[in-house]
């Protein structure tokens, strides 16, 4: 009895689709049977096996990204009943029927639910989110990390670049040009490493120009919001604090 | 914005509190005095400012331009935010998307409360001696009565918000703990100083700051 109650038992999406990045959004709703345990990812996938709508009519479909289905790559990220986060972790046990998925719209949109989010990464590169070791010989082993300090450290470096936090601030849309929270946390992450430290300047400087840190407007929404509990604001505070002593250290050493 | 906005950014932060935030204080703390004292004590409060040795430099540079490139800056700033607190009801999101509104909103309102007061002034139409019964007059009219009070909160918010910002901004509090104890001083500067202007408001309502319209008419047209 219970097990025919459950196999009839679905779950409805409504999904929004967008063919081309140049294509006009629409949405399309789906009824898949349910399964215990399912998340996100799995519904995409039946969908995906029998790409029928709800009213019966054959469709495309749906295209998403995923990789590790264990929230640590960050492709995965889609907007879900109004929340940025990972579809692999979004069980659906736990969301409100029926389940709303949209793409992460700050970026733009390759199709349906995938994204580009090629700006996180050359964000990445203007802060030089990175150790310089290379050299013409053996540098020998680097300076120590206080174990105290590794700790918050270690915390940061969980970033997996999944955009959620500039999805879900305010001041990064196509109107300003701010580079978001995550850059700005790894910038902290990297100036904290012993031998990264060699080069904080440098990753402070890029963050003193055009759409850096500056253009932080304190909605703390990405603390609310980061997958991995990455304390942004507090990054985010503590660059002030760095990049304001270096304005200052400039200015009376010139 | 072209150049680099890092510098513009923290130009606008520090004139937001000093000196405009500290003006509001000073302008609460003037108006309060015809709470405490009546039309004398305000007339007194009011002459100690505009006595003030090179008064004109001071005001140009420690208020007019201020406000002018905060304002301006700001509207720019306001418009490069997108409002979200649709899809993230948190309550620094709601003082951000307020902090964007009330800046707005203040700058029209110090526009046209300048009009009715300063500008008038320059223009010979209004003395020193009459700011008690312009007040009255202006008190005494419910729409601008309500008017003021929007704009009276909309400052006091911006102002107060904004320093809780700014203490963000320049990196003097960094943790979470920090941040939110700040946020609770600034909300009480907020109400403190939301109910000295408030009360000021209230006192211009005052019979006796119409009697002070009222020697002032006939000195006119004794003249
Ligand atoms: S900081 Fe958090 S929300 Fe932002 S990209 Fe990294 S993991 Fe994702
Ligand atoms: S697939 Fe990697 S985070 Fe979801």
């Amino acid at each position: 009895m219970a097990e025919t109650a459950t196999a009839k038992r679905t779950v409805k999406f409504i999904i929004t689709r967008q063919d081309n990045p140049e294509a006009a959004p629409y949405t399309e709703e789906f009824e898949v049977p349910y399964r215990p345990n399912m998340n996100v990812i799995s519904a995409l996938m039946e969908i995906q096996r029998n790409p029928v709508k709800a009213d019966g009519t054959k469709t495309t479909p749906v295209v998403w990204e995923s990789n590790c289905l264990e929230e640590v790559c960050g492709a995965c990220s889609m907007v879900i009943n109004g929340k940025p986060r990972q579809a692999c972790s979004a069980l659906i046990d736990k969301l409100e029927q029926p389940v709303r998925i949209a793409p992460m719209k700050t970026f733009p949109v390759v199709r349906d639910l995938v994204i580009n989010r090629e700006r996180m990464f050359q964000a990445l590169k203007r802060v030089k989110a990175w150790i310089p070791i290379d050299g013409t010989y053996d540098l020998g082993p680097g300076p120590r990390m206080a174990e105290t300090k590794r700790q918050w450290a270690y915390e940061l470096s969980k970033c997996m670049t999944c955009g959620v936090c500039l999805e879900a601030c305010p001041n990064v849309n196509d109107r300003s040009s701010f580079i978001g929270p995550a850059a700005i946390s790894q910038v902290r992450l990297f100036n904290a490493h012993p031998t990264g430290e060699m080069n904080a300047h440098e990753r402070l400087e890029a963050l003193m120009t055009d759409g850096g840190i500056e253009g932080c407007g304190n909605s703390q929404n990405c603390v609310r919001s980061c997958p991995k509990g990455i304390p942004l604001t507090t990054s985010i505070a503590a660059i002030n604090k760095d990049t304001t002593k270096h304005m200052f250290k400039k200015w009376f050493t010139m | 914005m072209s150049g680099n906005s890092f510098y513009t950014r923290k130009l606008h932060s520090l004139l937001g509190v000093i000196p405009l935030g500290l003006f509001l204080i000073e302008h609460a703390l003037t108006n309060y005095s015809a709470f405490e004292g009546g039309p004398e004590k305000f007339q007194k409060s009011v002459h100690g400012l505009h006595d003030l040795p090179l008064i004109f430099f001071l005001e140009l540079f420690f208020i007019w331009l201020p406000i002018l490139f905060h304002g301006v800056y700001g509207l720019y700033l306001a418009f490069t935010s997108n409002l979200n607190t649709g899809r993230f009801q948190y309550g620094r999101n709601w003082a951000f998307a307020l902090q964007r509104i009330t800046g707005v909103l203040t700058f029209i309102f110090i526009i046209w409360h300048l009009w009715q007061i300063r500008v008038q002034v320059a223009l010979g139409e209004l003395t020193t001696e009459e700011f008690g019964s312009k007040m009255y007059d202006i008190m005494h009219n419910p729409a601008y009565f309500v008017l003021y009070l929007i704009g009276v909160l909309a400052a006091t918010f911006h102002f107060s918000n904004g320093l809780w910002a700014f203490l963000v901004s320049w990196g003097i509090t960094i943790g979470p703990r920090a941040q939110r104890i700040s946020s609770r001083i600034c909300m009480g500067i907020f109400v403190i100083m939301s109910v000295l202007f408030i009360l000021s408001m209230f006192a211009f309502r005052g019979d006796e700051f119409a009697t002070v319209s009222a020697v002032a008419a006939s000195t006119l047209q004794l003249g």
